[in-house]
């Protein structure tokens, strides 16, 4: 199945990019999507391990299953306001 | 995309409540602009806080800050949070808009207006807002300092 990634803040600068695009196994999980982007963008491992998820704009826990299509967002530590 | 809209749009067409992310200055006539779309009949008090850039941060110098967001969930939790000042302070006289982009020290980066009937439901949901903002939408600041930059939580 294809996730869309959409990168803001640090990790777009680190990848240096906005979007990705994963292929990732049925009954893949949030947790396994940050996996795989940490082995495609090593200077993404330690960032990501301090972010939250995002699928299709709702907080989820990194245990949440992934669908085909899903937009999944890893979001940094918070800096509003 | 999300409506990442400007400050030129005229307020007669905003809807209440107002929530926003905008790349446009929030300038005191666009401040009061909104406050005036939010303001109703019924209504004895307007809380207006507003957040600006200031020039240092953990002790360090801050030259600028650069926000970025996640536009289309950041209006939504914004969405999420009129919604329950709403339900708790039965108003719908909102307005929560943050600007993204570089912001130079002491432009305002966020803007929370509440109007309320008296003015202790008005200030107390005005500080609930500016709280849970903070906790909960996706919006990222970069202190660009005098030496370097940095992406920084808080």
């Amino acid at each position: 199945m294809r996730i869309h990634i959409r990168y803001f803040a640090a990790l777009r600068e680190i990848t240096g990019q906005a979007e990705d695009i994963l292929d990732l196994s049925e009954g893949a999980k949030v947790s396994d999507a940050a996996l795989a982007l940490a082995r495609r963008w090593p200077a993404l491992k330690a960032p990501l391990a301090a972010c939250v998820s995002a699928v299709n704009r709702a907080y989820v826990t990194s245990d949440t299953p992934l669908r085909d299509g899903d937009e999944l967002v890893f979001i940094p530590p918070l800096g509003g306001g | 995309m999300a409506n990442v809209s400007g400050s030129a749009n005229p307020t007669a067409t905003m809807q209440l409540p107002i929530v926003r992310i905008t790349r446009d200055p929030l300038d005191g006539a666009y401040i009061r602009s909104l406050e005036q779309a939010i303001i109703n009949t019924g209504v004895g008090g307007i809380v207006t806080f507003e957040g600006v850039v200031r020039d240092n941060a953990r002790g360090k110098r801050v030259r600028a800050l650069e926000y970025d967001a996640y536009p289309e969930m950041a209006e939504q939790e914004l969405a999420r949070i009129s919604a329950e000042v709403e339900r708790r302070w039965q108003t719908n006289a909102i307005a929560l808009v943050h600007r993204i982009g570089r912001l130079e020290l002491g432009e305002c980066s966020v803007v929370v207006i509440v109007a309320c009937p008296h003015r202790a439901e008005a200030f107390e949901a005005c500080r609930y807002a500016i709280d849970t903002l903070k906790t909960s939408v996706p919006i990222w600041k970069k202190e660009i300092g005098e030496n370097g930059e940095e992406w920084v939580e808080g």
